[in-house]
C-alpha cells in the first residue's frame, strides 16, 4: 500500500499546466477540469446502460433545437407548425357518403357525428358524397406525426415538449442540488439542534405526498413551468437528497483534514463550502440526475390533468387528446398520445440510466476490477 | 522562558453504554498533566496507545477543550496568552501560532484540493497576500519540504502523491504560517520505514530554521531519541517521567520507563528476545481508584503505592522529574 519509492514517473498531463503563470489562473483550473474530466469520461464509457442514456438524451437535444433551425430556413411555416396557433388549413380528407342528417343534436347520442355535421354543406342530400376534412389527421409528408384535434402539428410540438422538459428538469435538479448540499452539509457539519432541526424538516417533506402537493398548489396559484421546478427542487433538495447527503457529509466530517482546517483557522463557512461540499459534490450530481427523470414525471402529470399554465408541454398533449375524447382511442389515434407518452419515458429514463452511469464513478466499489 | 506551560490539565470523556445513554462513569483520558516547552525545543510525548497523547495535543492546538488546568502560551512581547480561554480577538492570533502535522497523511489532506490549494489553505484563510505572493511563498514553501521543483508538484492531486510526499505537503501546511509550536502526532508511523528517517530529518531542519518547537507525540523511542531534546513518558493520563532525551534513556527511573526501554527488541536475530518485566496491558482509566496508576503492572509495587493516591511529579535532580514514590534523588 505505502509507495516506499519517493520519485515518480512524470504524469504526461501535467507538463500542460506548467509554465502557467499566475494571470492565468483559471487555465490551471481549467485543466485539472478537464483532466479529471477524462478519467471520468473514460470510467463512463465503460457503463453501456449510462452511454445509452447520453444517446436517447443528446438525441432529444438536438429535437428541442429542430424547430429554430425550420422556422429560420423557412422549412416550416409558423402560420401552420407553431406548437400553439399553428393551424392546418388544408387537412387531408376522406371520402364519405351522406347517410342521414341530424337536425337535432341533443337527440343523438354520437356527439363526434353532430360535431361533423356542422361542417357538411346544407345542400347536400341523403345518398350523395362529400369530403370530409380530417382534424386529428394521421401522419403524412406534411405532419410526420400528424395534427392534432384543432389541427395543430403534432412534431412541433413534441420538439417544443423537449425544451419545456430539459428546462424544467434542469433547473429543478439544480435547485435540488444547491439546496440538498447546503442543507445536509450544514446539519452534519453543525450537528446537534440544527441538524435535528432540518432533518425533521426533511422527514416533514418526505411524508408529503409530492404530486398531492402540487395538485393543491395548482389549483390554489397559477403555476407556471419554473415554479413547478423549484418547488419540485425543494421538495426533492430538502427531503431525500438533503438527508442522503447528510450522512455523506457525515463521513467526510470525521477526516483528519477537517481538523487540520480547523487548526489552520477555517470557520465553518469555510470548512462546509471548501471540504465538505467538494466532496459530497459527486453524490449530490448523481441525486440530481435522478430528480430531472422525477420532475419529467410530475410535470407530464400535473400537464395531462391541466394544473399547469404552460403552452406546450407532452403531458399537455395528452392532456388534450384526453379533453378531446381520443385517449381511450389509442389504436385509431396513436400518434395523438403514443410519441407524447414515449417522449416522457424516453428522457426521464435516459436521466436516470446517466444517474445509474455516473453511479460507478461516484461510487468505485462498483467498478469493474 | 518557556513557549507553553501547562498546568493541571484534565480531560475527562464520559462512559455511556447501554440503552438509555446513562453515563457511568469517566475515562480520565487527561488526568492533571504538567509539563512546559521551550522555545525552539522539542518535546516528546512517548507512551501506548490508549495513554492520552493524541489527546494532549488536540487539546493543545484548541481540537479538544479541556475540562481542568491551564495552557499559557508565551507572546513574543513577553505576555502570555490563555489557550483555554481565548477571546475573540486572540483566537486568530493564536491559530497562526500553533499548527498541527497529523498522523495519517492520507486522511489528513483533502482529496478534492491540489497541493498548491491545500498548503495555501492557511494562507488563504488569514488572508496574507494576494495570489501572487501566495504563489511565491507555496513556492518557497514546498522547496523547502523537498517536494522540488515545485511546479510539478502544485497542481498535483493527492491520489498522485506517494505517502512520504504527502506527508511532506502536511508539513509545508503546518509550517507555511511560520507557527512557533507544531503539534506532531506521530507524523511518521504511517509511513514507510525506508522514508521516515528522511521525513524526521526534514522536520528536525525546519524547526531549527524557522525556530519552531515541537509537541512530537510517538510511540516510538528511536524516533523520540532522534527527534526530541526532552522526553515526557506517559502512562494512563499520567505523565510519570520528564527528563533530557539522552539521560532519560540511559538510565530510566520509573518502572514504567525501564519496562518501555527493555521492550524494545534489539535488531540482532542471534540475541535472545527481550524480557519484558511487565505483565498484561494498558487498561482505561475508568474512575480509577486513589492510587499509583502503576500499580497493577509494576515489578516494583509496595504498600505505599496502593495505599496513597498516585504520587506527584517530583524533581528528583538535574531535570528529571518522576512519579514514583520508589524512587528518590539518590538514584540519579
Amino acid at each position: 500500500m505505502m509507495n516506499a519509492v519517493e520519485t515518480r514517473t512524470e504524469d504526461p498531463d501535467i507538463p500542460d499546466v506548467l509554465g502557467a503563470e499566475v494571470d492565468s489562473w483559471w487555465k490551471i483550473r481549467l485543466a485539472l477540469t478537464r483532466r479529471s474530466f477524462r478519467e471520468n469520461w473514460k470510467i463512463f464509457r465503460r457503463n453501456k446502460v449510462g452511454l445509452l442514456g447520453l444517446v436517447i438524451i443528446a438525441f432529444w437535444a438536438i429535437m428541442a433545437a429542430m424547430p429554430t433551425v425550420f422556422f429560420a430556413t423557412g422549412f416550416w411555416n409558423p402560420a401552420t407548425y407553431d406548437p400553439v396557433t399553428g393551424l392546418e388549413l388544408d387537412p387531408p380528407t376522406r371520402t364519405m357518403v351522406m347517410v342521414e342528417r341530424i337536425t337535432d343534436p341533443n337527440t343523438e347520442i354520437d356527439r363526434r357525428a353532430a360535431l361533423l355535421d356542422g361542417r357538411i354543406p346544407d345542400t347536400l342530400q341523403i345518398g350523395d358524397t362529400f369530403d370530409l376534412p380530417l382534424q386529428p389527421a394521421p401522419p403524412d409528408a406534411r405532419h410526420w406525426l400528424g395534427t392534432d384535434p384543432l389541427g395543430r402539428d403534432i412534431m412541433s410540438q413534441l420538439m417544443h415538449g423537449a425544451r419545456a422538459s430539459f428546462f424544467l428538469g434542469i433547473l429543478a435538479a439544480v435547485v435540488t442540488v444547491v439546496i440538498g448540499t447546503t442543507i445536509g452539509s450544514m446539519a452534519a457539519y453543525f450537528g446537534g439542534i440544527v441538524d435535528a432541526s432540518l432533518m425533521r424538516l426533511a422527514d416533514l417533506l418526505i411524508m408529503i405526498p409530492g404530486v398531492a402537493l402540487l395538485i393543491v398548489i395548482g389549483g390554489l396559484f397559477t403555476f407556471q413551468l419554473w415554479h413547478l421546478a423549484v418547488v419540485i427542487g425543494i421538495l426533492s433538495g430538502f427531503g431525500g437528497t438533503a438527508i442522503v447527503l447528510k450522512s455523506q457529509a457525515l463521513a467526510v466530517k470525521v477526516k483528519p483534514f477537517i481538523d487540520a482546517a480547523r487548526v489552520a483557522g477555517g470557520s465553518a463557512s469555510h470548512i462546509i463550502f471548501y471540504h465538505l461540499i467538494p466532496n459530497v459534490m459527486p453524490l449530490s450530481v448523481l441525486y440530481m440526475m435522478f430528480t430531472v427523470t422525477g420532475a419529467i414525471q410530475s410535470e407530464a402529470v400535473l400537464s395531462f390533468l391541466g394544473i399547469l399554465n404552460t403552452d406546450t408541454s407532452w403531458g399537455l398533449m395528452m392532456n388534450l387528446a384526453r379533453t378531446q375524447g381520443y385517449l381511450l382511442q389509442v389504436t385509431d389515434y396513436w400518434w395523438l398520445t403514443v410519441p407524447a407518452g414515449l417522449s416522457v419515458t424516453l428522457l426521464s429514463a435516459a436521466f436516470f440510466l446517466v444517474g445509474r452511469g455516473m453511479d460507478e464513478i461516484v461510487n468505485p466499489r462498483l467498478r469493474r476490477r | 522562558m518557556s513557549l507553553v506551560k501547562v498546568e493541571g490539565l484534565r480531560r475527562l470523556f464520559p462512559v455511556s453504554p447501554g440503552l438509555f445513554r446513562r453515563k457511568t462513569g469517566f475515562v480520565h483520558a487527561v488526568d492533571d498533566l504538567d509539563f512546559e516547552i521551550g522555545i525552539g525545543e522539542s518535546l516528546g510525548l512517548v507512551g501506548e496507545s490508549g495513554c492520552g497523547k493524541t489527546t494532549t495535543g488536540r487539546m493543545l492546538v484548541g481540537l479538544e477543550t479541556p475540562d481542568q488546568g491551564s495552557i499559557v502560551l508565551g507572546q513574543a512581547d513577553g505576555t502570555q496568552m490563555d489557550v483555554v480561554n481565548l477571546r475573540a480577538d486572540q483566537r486568530v492570533k493564536f491559530r497562526r501560532q500553533v499548527q498541527m502535522i497529523f498522523q495519517d497523511p492520507y486522511e489528513s489532506i483533502n482529496p478534492r484540493r491540489t497541493v498548491f490549494e491545500t498548503v495555501g489553505e492557511p494562507l488563504l484563510i488569514h488572508g496574507i497576500g494576494d495570489l501572487g505572493t501566495r504563489e511565491e511563498q507555496i513556492r518557497e514553501m514546498l522547496r523547502k519540504v523537498g517536494l522540488a521543483p515545485p511546479e510539478s508538484f502544485m497542481f498535483r492531486y493527492p491520489h498522485e502523491l506517494s505517502g512520504g510526499q504527502r506527508q511532506r505537503v502536511a508539513i509545508a501546511r503546518a509550517l507555511i504560517l511560520q507557527p512557533r509550536l507544531v503539534v506532531a502526532d506521530e507524523p511518521t508511523s504511517m509511513l514507510d520505514v525506508s522514508i521516515r528517517i528522511s521525513i524526521m530529518e526534514l522536520m528536525s531542519r525546519l524547526a531549527k530554521q524557522m525556530g519552531v518547537s515541537y509537541l512530537y507525540i510517538t510511540h516510538d523511542l528511536a524516533v523520540a531519541r532522534y527527534m526530541c531534546d526532552r522526553i515526557a513518558v506517559m502512562y494512563l493520563g499520567k505523565v510519570v517521567e520528564i527528563g533530557e532525551t539522552e539521560q532519560l534513556l540511559a538510565n530510566p527511573l520509573h518502572p514504567y520507563t525501564q519496562a518501555l526501554l527493555s521492550a524494545v527488541p534489539v535488531p540482532d536475530p542471534s540475541l535472545p528476545p527481550p524480557q519484558v518485566q511487565i505483565k498484561g496491558g494498558i487498561g482505561k482509566a475508568v474512575d480509577p481508584a486513589p492510587e499509583c496508576r502503576f500499580v497493577d503492572r509494576c515489578p516494583q509495587a509496595a504498600d505505599v503505592c496502593r495505599s496513597t493516591p498516585h504520587p506527584p511529579l517530583e524533581d528528583k535532580g538535574g531535570g528529571r522529574l518522576v512519579s514514583c514514590h520508589l524512587v528518590d534523588r539518590s538514584s540519579i
